[in-house]
């Protein structure tokens, strides 16, 4: 993301500048008081396993409703135009569902506390390591993402040197993540949510009004752009040019299967939030209840990128001095007063601080248990890793500032996110997911085969993607490929190997593969989860056709 | 190998000794407090906003309405806090399978 044009400077004022500081005290506040509450590593990694299902559940839709979500799928819905709604209808609702019916049983159930702990069991410890540092490092470069692509906003927004946003961004989550560990994280994305939405929502109907409501924005862009920028599948036959670089079949299989799959099942960020639950229905309905604000979100963050296509035409060309990312914030500088302005600012910087924050909680807590509790420093008491937690959060943040700057290299972060989960999130899901459905995986093929997913979609990329030996028309097209292939790829080494390699005894799989119960776990359920709202498969099932007949008014 | 069992019965320990349930606030309160303040903030400027501020956001006085909108929404949380509030916490629990999921009633 390079610099925003100057012309976006923000006309911020007094009162802004006041919702904006009583927003960071709050944070901090919370901070200082869910400390009193962290007794145990549990309570700092996991919140103790004990939050309720609405909080986990927003906490999870907001832990993924980064700035870097919102400002980039903005940016997508100027680029792709209504193409971008794939990311939320068949690149995320499928996935969510998935991971509540069917993973959540075994996740729970088996109480790990993270995803590489899971294949530890499942396979063995040269998995559980590999996973842990690849995440690690994901963690961290991905945190360093937000932190940047926050101080650019920021300095063009409102004016703020670039170090000054790192630092004071940085310091904030520190402290507060150090102070109360998941549950401050937990708390503090739940407002994010509904701050953010107190942000885009004004936005959104002034912005509608200024272009002549739904009706008037779908004619200027048709006008525009033509019938296919506001049609969902419009333009997507295998062969067609469109602007995505993709055709159906590499948006379901590569986007909405291999990427989806990968990111919301398996990417720790997110898990972790079910995790936190309180009970196994608790966990289940997480990410089904998140799945329906989700469903929305296009209406606040895709429709804002449309609109401001219609209100700058040029934008995203290089003679207007206005990049796709800048959407957002120039719809802010046009159209809110101030008042709603602070209030869209503070929702910008909280989003980018709640990115950052779910980043940091999970790396500490694969970090201290995955890495350092398992190979070095074994057998301590709790206390002690407890105190690894608070430190190795420091340094993670710290490490972030640092990953900053990587990613000031790259021109649309959007797209650099996307490749770094096709290349990490993938290759663990393809493991995650033969491993959880086939008893007979052994640990050697799971170690493989996430070795050769991972090997397997950098070469794709960096080698037949980026030296033209295929031709993909667009950086995304190419990450829907990578995707494909780290999958394809994983899987066959899997398959390979399992015959010629031990494995595992049936009784250790007890709980970990589909088909078993983990031994003298079933819990009875809570008093109260059998009402018909908290059934997850009710929720799932609707939250899936929804999705579906979303699409209709996009497809007709 | 015994110790693949014994993470879960190290995990049911900490659960045991967890303080979360027992002592982290109701974030009902900080979302509903913080709402309810940014709600009059808000309101206050649309009531006082000026004939630039309207023509630029449409002819809608969105300060007001979002003002507004917030204030309702933190009452409701406060409301909500107020008739289902989070249940007293338990002792201890004894040693034996843990059941986090006993307490009574809590949001949807």
């Amino acid at each position: 993301m390079r610099s925003l044009a100057a012309g976006l400077r923000l006309p911020t004022n007094a009162l802004d500048y006041t919702i904006l500081i009583l927003y960071f005290a709050v944070v901090l506040g919370v901070g200082f008081a869910a400390r009193r509450s962290v007794k145990t590593s549990l309570d700092f990694f996991l919140s103790g396993r004990s939050l309720p299902a609405w909080v986990t559940g927003l906490a999870f839709v907001a832990a993924n409703l980064g700035a870097l979500e919102i400002l980039g799928m903005a940016a997508n819905g100027a680029q792709y135009g209504v193409y971008t709604v794939h990311w939320y209808w068949v690149g995320a609702i499928p996935a969510m569902v998935f991971l509540g019916l069917v993973m959540m049983p075994f996740y729970y159930g088996s109480k790990v506390r993270s995803v590489p702990e899971f294949l530890l069991h499942r396979y063995g410890p040269s998995s559980h390591l590999l996973s842990s540092i690849i995440f690690s490092v994901a963690s961290v470069l991905i945190a360093g993402v937000n932190l940047y692509a926050m101080a650019i906003v920021v300095e063009a927004l409102l004016g703020w040197p670039q170090w000054v946003a790192i630092v004071v961004a940085g310091l904030f989550v520190l402290a507060y993540i150090t102070l109360g560990g998941l549950s401050s994280a937990i708390y503090n994305e739940v407002l994010q949510f509904f701050v953010i939405l107190a942000a885009l929502i004004p936005l959104t109907i002034v912005g509608l009004k200024r272009v002549g409501g739904f009706g008037g924005l779908k004619d200027s862009l048709e006008a525009s752009h033509g019938p296919n920028f506001t049609s969902a599948w419009g333009g997507t036959g295998i062969g067609s040019d469109n602007p995505l670089g993709a055709n159906w079949l590499t948006i379901v299989l590569g986007l909405g299967f291999c990427l989806s799959f990968g990111y919301w099942t398996t990417n720790f960020a997110e898990v972790q939030r079910a995790l936190s639950a309180k009970n196994l229905s608790a966990a289940q309905r997480t990410p089904l209840i998140a799945a329906f604000p989700k469903m929305f979100i296009p209406l606040i963050v895709v429709v804002p990128g449309l609109i401001a296509l219609v209100l700058a035409p040029g934008i995203g060309s290089t003679k207007s001095g206005l990049q796709y990312n800048d959407a957002i914030p120039l719809l802010m500088s046009e159209l809110l007063p101030n008042g709603v302005l602070g209030v869209a600012v503070t929702g910008l910087l909280a989003a980018f601080m709640a990115g950052m924050a779910a980043n940091v909680s999970s790396f500490n807590t694969v970090f201290t248990n995955d890495i350092w509790r398992a190979y070095i420093r074994r057998g301590r008491a709790d206390e002690y890793y407890l105190l690894t937690g608070r430190v190795v959060t420091a340094i993670g943040v710290v490490a972030g500032m640092g990953t900053a700057f990587i990613a000031s290299s790259f021109s649309n972060i959007m797209n650099y996110l996307q490749t770094l989960f096709s290349f990490f999130n993938v290759p663990l899901f393809c493991v995650f997911i033969i491993g959880m459905f086939w008893r007979r995986a052994t640990a050697p093929a799971g170690f493989w085969g996430l070795l050769s997913g991972t090997v397997a979609a950098m070469i794709n990329y960096f080698w037949l993607y980026k030296a033209g030996v295929i031709s993909i028309p667009s950086d995304q097209g190419a990450n829907f490929v990578s995707a494909i292939v780290a999958f394809v790829v994983g899987g066959v080494v899997m398959v390979a190997i399992t015959p010629f390699t031990r494995p595992k005894p049936e009784r250790s799989l007890a709980g970990l593969v589909y088909g078993t119960t983990a031994p003298g776990l079933a819990e009875p359920a809570a008093p109260g989860d059998e009402a018909w709202y908290r059934r997850p498969a009710l929720l799932g099932w609707s939250a899936i056709v929804l999705a579906a007949l979303c699409y209709i008014p996009f497809s007709l | 190998m015994s110790d693949e069992y014994e993470y879960r019965h190290e995990v049911e320990e900490l659960e045991g000794r967890s303080a979360t349930a027992a002592r982290l606030f109701d974030v009902r309160r900080i979302i509903g407090g913080l709402f309810v303040i940014y709600g009059i903030i808000v309101t206050i400027a649309g009531v006082t906003a000026s004939e630039a501020d309207l023509r630029k956001a449409e002819d809608i006085n969105i300060n007001l309405w979002t003002g507004v909108c917030m204030l309702v929404l933190g009452l409701l949380f406060l409301l909500w806090m107020k008739l289902r509030p989070l249940p007293a916490p338990h002792p201890a629990p004894e040693q034996g399978p843990a059941r986090p999921g006993d307490d009574a009633s809590e949001g949807p």
